[in-house]
This record gives C-alpha cells, structure tokens and sequence, in this order.
C-alpha cells in the first residue's frame, strides 16, 4: 500500500490517501478496545471465587509499559532519522523499536505464565479472567503486528523500497501512527486493568 | 499494455500478474468496476439462495401443523436466511453500486485502496463459503440472527443440542466466525470508500456539489467503521465461549447473557441504517433525473442522513425494552427512537418535494423508487408504533415486527437497490433492459411484497410468535399464513423475472447512449461501459447537477447549451500519459483464503490448521507490501525500470 504513494496524486486534503486510511482504521480501532475495555469492567468483580487482580504484580507490569512507552519515543526517532536523511539512524531505531516491543510481548507471556501456574487464574476460570485474557491478547496480537511492520520497514530499507532520498517516509509515518496507537491503548488498559481495581481492593 | 508483457521474465519473487484477460483477469483484477459487477454477481446468489430459504419458511408455515421442515431444519434456515439476506445479500449489494458508481460520480479513476477493494470482495466471498460449509460440520446456527445469550449455548432444542455437545458448539462457531469475515470486508470497504471521499474528488466536486448517493456513502462507511468492530467484539467473545470454554455469556461462572444484546444491538440498529441508507442515495439520483427536477432540499436530504448515521447509535436499546432495562432507560431509548424518525421523515417529504409538480416519467427504475417511497413509508410507521414502550412489549417477537422489518428492508432496501440496478443497467453494460419485462417484475414484485408481509401485520397483532416452525389450527391465523405464502411465491416469481431481464440484456439488449435517462451526474458523462481509466480527462465541477448544467441553460426554461462548452475540453490533448491505473494482483485473493482455513482450524480444533491459515495470511500480507508494479513508472525498485 504505502509504496506507491510517491506517485499519488494531488488529494483533497493534501493528506496522502494511506495516512487518512490509517486514521478511519484507527477510529475504528478506539471502538474495538472500547468495547473489550467495557466489558471487562463490567466483569471486574465477577470473579466467580477464583482469583482477582490482587494477583496481578504491579511493578512488573510497570516495566514492562515502561519500556513499551519507551518504544514510541524510539519509533519517534527513527521517523526522524528516515526524515533527516539519516539510513543507519532510522535502521538502529527501527530495530530499537521493534525490539522493545518484543520485550514488552515477553514480559507479558511471562506475565500469563505465573497467573495461570501459580495463581491458578486459567482463561475458564470465570468471566473475570476470561475478559481479561481476551481483552490483553488482542493488545498483544496489536503489538506483535506492530513488531511485524517495523521488521518489514528494516527490510525494506534494504531493498531500495525506504531510501535515504526520502523515499518511503509516508511508510513510515503509518507505522508510527499505529505503533503509536497500539502503545497509547496500552496506557488505557493498564490505568483500567491494572492500577484502577488494586486500588478499590485496598 | 506492451510494456507490461515485456517485463514479464522479471525475477522478483513476488511478480505481478499481467494479463486482463480472461477468468485470471478477473480474479487478480483490481479495477473498481470489475469488483463491482462481481460483487452483485455473488450477492445476487446469495440473495436467491436465502430468497430459497424464505420459501422453505413459507411453505412449511402456509397451513398449520404441516411437515415440510422439522423444527431443526426449521431453526437454521431462519437463521441463515436472516443471515444471508443481510451480511451477504443487501449489504453486499450496496456495496457493488459503491464500488461501481463511488469513483465514477466523484470523477476518480478508481478507489484509494484498489487492492483493498479487492480483498473486501473476497473476504466477503470467502466468508460466505465459509458459513455455507457448516452443513458438513453439523449443521447451519438455528438461533436466529440476533443470536441471544443463553439460546445461543442451548441450542433451539435444549434436549439434542448444548454448547457441551460438538454439534451446537459448531453451530456457534460458523455464526461468530461467518460474520466475522464479512465484517472484515465491511471494514476494509469502509476504511477505502471514507479515503477515496474525502481525498480523490475531481476538482470541484466540493462536499456540497456530491451526488446524494456519495454523501449516503459516506455515511454509511462512517456507521460500518464504527459498527463492525462491536459485533466484531462480541463476536470474538462468542468464539471464545463456543470454542474455548469462555465464560462472557455463562451465567453458571459470571457471564452475563443480557451483554450480547447490548453489543449485538449496538451493532445492529446502526446496522439498519447501513442496509437503509443507500437505497435512500440511489432513489435520491434516480427521483429527479425521471421528473425533470432538482432534488428538492438537497441540505436537507444530505443533514438528515448525516443526522440519522449520528442517532443511529443512540437508540439500540429499543430492541431490548422486554430485558428489563427500567423504566427510565425504556423511557429514554423510547424518545430517541421517535427523534430517528424525524429525519427520516424530512427526507420522505423532501422525495415528494422533488417529485411535486415534475414531468414525471414512469421508466422502471421510477417505479421502483417511488415503490420505496410508499413502501418504506409504511415500515417507518410502524417502526414508530415499537418506540411506544407498552406497544413495543406487546408486539415483541411476534410477527408484527417481522412485517416492521420486511416493510423497511425489503420495501426499502431491496426497492432501492433493484431501482438502481435498472437505473445503472445501461451505463454498466452498454445496453438497455427490457422495459416491459421490468414492468412486469415492478407490478408482480409490489403485489407479492405486499401479499407477503401485509398480512403479518395482522398475525402479529393476533398475536402468532416469530420463529416458531408450526402453529395449531384454529388460532384464526390460517388464512393469513396461506396469503402471505401465496405473496412469497409471487415475489420469487418477481425476482426470477429480474434476473432473466438482467442476463438476457446484457447480452442481447440494444445499445445504450451514455446518458439514455437524460440524468445529472457526471457518471453519465462517460461512455457506456466506461473505458477502464473512467474519464480520458477528469471532469472539472463547477456546479451539483454538473452534468444538467453543462447540457442546459440557467434559464427559466433551460436550453441545450452547445456542446463542448465545459472547461475541460480544452486541456485533453496528451493527458492520457498521465493515467496511473491501479495493477492487477494476486495476493487479495489469497490473504482472504486464508481466513476461512484458519477459521475451519478453530471450528475441528486444529492448531495447524489455524497456523496455516495465518501463515497464508501473513504471507500473502507481505507479498502485497513487496510485489512491484507492472507499469515501470510504478516501480518502486532502481534498477529493474524499464524504458
């Protein structure tokens, strides 16, 4: 999709027609999320005798959205570098990138691992952890679409698809956006998810 | 198309189809029209195959007690036909005038995303093969298209089928798998026609000079981005219960049941308005090119379908007054369900405005507009008589509401979209239809319609309940069941009528002039058919209703101007160099066969399954982001342009 944008013509609104196409996805996106999030509020106290999110372990989660956080500001810096004209900056910064998310992705398999071995919090348990499971893995399989693109971004700028003339920068941006997106919808669930309910159980 | 051919031996790994011809043309094609004709090819089957449903529904409901479906078969074929009707029938449907009329009204040379637009078309297909292979896992869904917690996890015979035996757990897993693929194509549509809206307009066409039938468009690209990821939400927690033992509509471990309609409805009130809308579009172009009008309140039109896409999602609850909800929600939902009905009101009047003193001419594509008009007119009535709270409790599940709705999505919907397809007819195929066969498919499919569902009024009223496979004589309903029979035999006969016209003159109809109705927008400006690239130059617009304005004068009594007055006549000399048309490619076709194999992995509980769907999916996803462009000024590669 992206590549061919250099030829594109003129639009309306002097936005290339991948980016407006990015934002109605990502609209539709905010109704997605907002629709997991909604029920998994409803389902917070559902529990059904099984174990809540007093099991959730809140300085580790906090890394891990930390160091995802820190993902946006190096997708930041590689849209730099590619827009500066700098290859090897926007190469380091992509990889930089894509692996703080896998980072994140592992922190959160590791995550699941201990919930559903030690505190017994399996995806049947009750609707509880069903919503939770459900709600955090569509987050993930974002995140690891996200990995995807930027993977392909750091490829393609070997094959003369993103140059350093500029070219491909509206690439780029795109996959900023969504990384952006997918971190930003993070930020919501783990307010919600994690920090909201630990506080009315204390 | 030479240089094309000559790069054919390339190496790349992910090379480009490069033939137009043929059955392989058409499958990699990535033209909006091709897209187009073929997605109201399969929408029409689809449309007959859940009209064959309906029939088998009336058949075994035209005399009491009979035994032409059990109470099995019976549950899945209502199920199916509202299914099909509405995710693989009317809204593909209206999805083919988009991709066809969209890039040509706007004066585009194709939609923003064309290979996008090609994946909808075949996610949507795909999908529909998909939920059409659950009889050889089981059995169709029998629980209706709503679907309702906890029906959906019993069964419709709570004896022979829980979520616990295989057979309704499959069930479930073919409705929530199913819907989900069409949805992704809705929402890859969606994404595609809002972009190519509001960025690729000819010059001009400012937001106030489009054809209604864009701005409807629009609209409901705008309430299909924001509608399809809720059902898609509660779709994907139906998965989860059906298939993995999840518990988001299980009482038994916290579940709970009434959620499923909140979502479903959610979805599904703007979704009335996405099957709505654009037939409302189509006879807003087709009204005052046959009386020789302009629309009448063209803002007022326009504002209220933007108005309905906004209240659209304020009154879902409204399907829901017998949950439970309290009487001030009951009350709240009640009085935005009579606010709808405002603007939909405005544009009833407007239609009538438009036709008001006009030099009507009764072409059958007229007919079957002012056929909505009246017909939809009389759905929207009683739709009013369900925002009446006690009303609405005493008509809930009978067939009073299946006669509501029949009125607005057959007398609208299906009204709408069969006035466009004879409206269009000429300018896609380049030949007239039947004018007295398409009569005669009018007076029978009107006649039918109303025999049909006209009675249903009163048996819902009498009190007979919807989705019941028998009914014991004696209740008084038996002569209305047999009419309304009757009435659907009469509208099969109707359709069968249609698609003889439509088949028969494509082929053999007299050729058509590009602009036979004398009409007012700019697609009839092209030839008919259009050439591939739509326009040999992009029409500049200087006024709605271009093309009126460049044939008459703005005198009292308009007169033909001389022809090739308009601006853009002149800069035509060498333009065509300029034309990007959009490359075949294989890789939609193959990211949407993708979804159904995972989705059959899910349903036999095979994780290779599923991962080679994915991995089908990923790999056509980047075949499509690498694949070169035929034409070398694409290519986006140094070294392999061509001169």
């Amino acid at each position: 999709m992206a590549t061919e944008t250099a030829h594109a013509p003129q639009t309306n609104f002097n936005v290339s027609n991948e980016k407006m196409g990015m934002w109605a996805f990502l609209g539709s996106e905010l109704l997605f999320f907002g629709a997991f999030i909604t029920v998994y509020l409803i389902y917070v106290p559902r529990t059904a005798d099984g174990p809540g999110p007093e099991v959730f372990d809140i300085p580790f989660t906090s890394v891990s959205t930390f160091i995802l956080l820190m993902s946006s500001l190096a997708m930041v810096l590689a849209l730099a570098g590619i827009q500066d004209r700098d290859l090897r900056r926007f190469r380091t910064w992509t990889l930089a990138t894509a692996l703080m998310g896998l980072v994140f992705l592992g922190g959160q398999l590791y995550e699941f691992t201990v919930f559903v071995q030690q505190d017994g919090l399996g995806l049947t348990t009750s609707a509880f952890s069903t919503a939770f499971y459900v709600l955090t893995s569509f987050h993930k399989v974002h995140v690891a679409i996200g990995v995807l693109m930027l993977g392909t971004l750091w490829f393609m700028s070997f094959t003369g698809r993103i140059r350093a003339d500029g070219h491909g920068t509206n690439a780029v941006e795109n996959v900023g956006l969504y990384w952006h997106f997918v971190d930003i919808i993070w930020i919501v669930i783990f307010t919600i998810v994690y920090l909201i309910p630990v506080d009315l159980a204390t | 198309m030479s240089a094309v051919e000559d790069r054919q031996g390339g190496s790349n790994l992910f090379r480009r189809p490069s033939s137009t011809a043929g059955v392989r043309g058409w499958l990699t094609t990535t033209d909006h029209k091709r897209i187009g004709i073929m997605y109201f090819v399969a929408a029409m089957i689809f449309f007959m195959v859940a009209g064959i449903e309906a029939l088998l529904l009336r058949l075994q409901l035209a005399t009491p007690e009979a035994q032409v479906l059990d109470s099995d078969i019976y549950s899945q074929m209502f199920t199916m036909h509202g299914v099909t009707m509405i995710f693989f029938a009317l809204m593909p449907l209206s999805a083919a005038f988009f991709n066809y009329l969209l890039p040509l009204m706007i004066g585009a040379r194709d939609v923003a995303f064309p290979r996008l637009n090609a994946l909808s078309l075949w996610v949507f297909i795909a999908g529909g093969i998909f939920l059409y292979s659950a009889i050889f896992f089981g059995g169709y869904p029998d629980t209706s298209w709503v679907n309702y917690a906890p029906i959906q996890e019993v069964g419709a015979d709570p004896a022979g089928y829980t979520l616990e035996s295989g057979a309704q757990s499959n069930r479930m897993l073919f409705y929530s798998l199913g819907i989900q693929i069409a949805g992704v194509a809705s929402l890859a549509s969606a994404v595609n026609f809002i972009t190519t809206i509001l960025n690729m307009r000819a010059p001009g066409m400012t937001f106030m000079r489009m054809p209604v039938f864009v701005w409807m468009t629009l609209v409901v690209s705008f309430l299909m981005l924001f509608a399809m990821p809720i059902i898609g939400v509660a779709l994907w927690q139906l998965m989860f219960d059906a298939g993995y033992e999840g518990n988001f509509f299980r009482p038994g471990a916290g579940g709970e049941p009434i959620l499923w309609q909140h979502l479903f409805w959610l979805f599904g009130h703007p979704e009335v308005y996405i099957l709505i809308l654009p037939a409302f579009g189509i006879i807003s172009e087709i009204l005052p090119t046959f009386s020789r009008k302009p629309l009448f309140g063209y803002a007022a039109i326009v504002f209220s379908g933007v108005a309905i896409g906004f209240l659209g999602f304020g009154v879902w609850a409204h399907h829901m007054f017998t949950s439970g909800l309290g009487p001030v929600a009951n009350a709240a939902f009640g009085l935005t369900t009579m606010f709808i009905a405002v603007p939909t009101g405005i544009k009833i009047f407007n239609w009538l405005g438009t036709m008001w003193f006009g030099t009507l001419r009764y072409r059958v594509p007229m007919m079957f507009a002012i056929g909505l008009v009246a017909m939809f007119t009389i759905g929207g009535l009683s739709g009013v008589t369900h925002a009446i709270v006690p009303h609405n409790a005493q008509q809930h599940e009978t067939y009073y509401v299946v006669a509501h709705f029949h009125y607005v999505l057959f007398g609208g919907s299906v009204f709408g979209l069969f006035a466009g397809t004879y409206y269009w007819f000429p300018k896609v195929f380049g030949r007239m239809y039947n004018e007295r066969l398409g009569q005669a498919h009018f007076w029978l499919q009107l006649i039918g319609f109303n025999l049909a569902f006209g009675p249903q009024h009163i048996l819902g009223l009498e009190g007979m309940p919807r989705r019941y496979y028998t009914y014991p004589p004696g209740m008084g309903w038996d002569l209305w069941n047999l009419v309304s029979t009757i009435g659907g035999f009469i509208i099969a006969l109707a359709v069968l009528l249609f698609v003889i016209n439509l088949i028969w003159s494509a082929r053999k109809g007299p050729a058509a002039p590009e602009d036979p109705w004398d009409a007012r927008t700019v697609e009839w400006m092209t030839s008919s058919p259009p050439p591939q690239h739509n326009w040999d130059v992009v029409p500049t617009i200087s006024h709605r209703d271009e093309l009126w304005h460049r044939k008459y004068t703005d005198e009292e009594v308009p007169r033909p101007v001389p022809a090739g007055a308009s601006p853009d006549h002149e800069a035509s000399a060498g333009a065509e160099e300029d034309i990007h048309l959009p490359d075949p490619s294989w890789w939609p076709l193959v990211l949407a066969a993708g979804m159904p194999i995972a989705s059959w992995g899910v349903v036999v509980d095979s994780w290779w399954l599923i991962g080679a769907g994915i991995v089908v999916m990923l790999f056509a996803g980047v075949a499509w982001g690498n694949e070169p462009a035929t034409e070398p000024e694409h290519d986006e590669q140094p070294g392999t342009l061509q001169p």
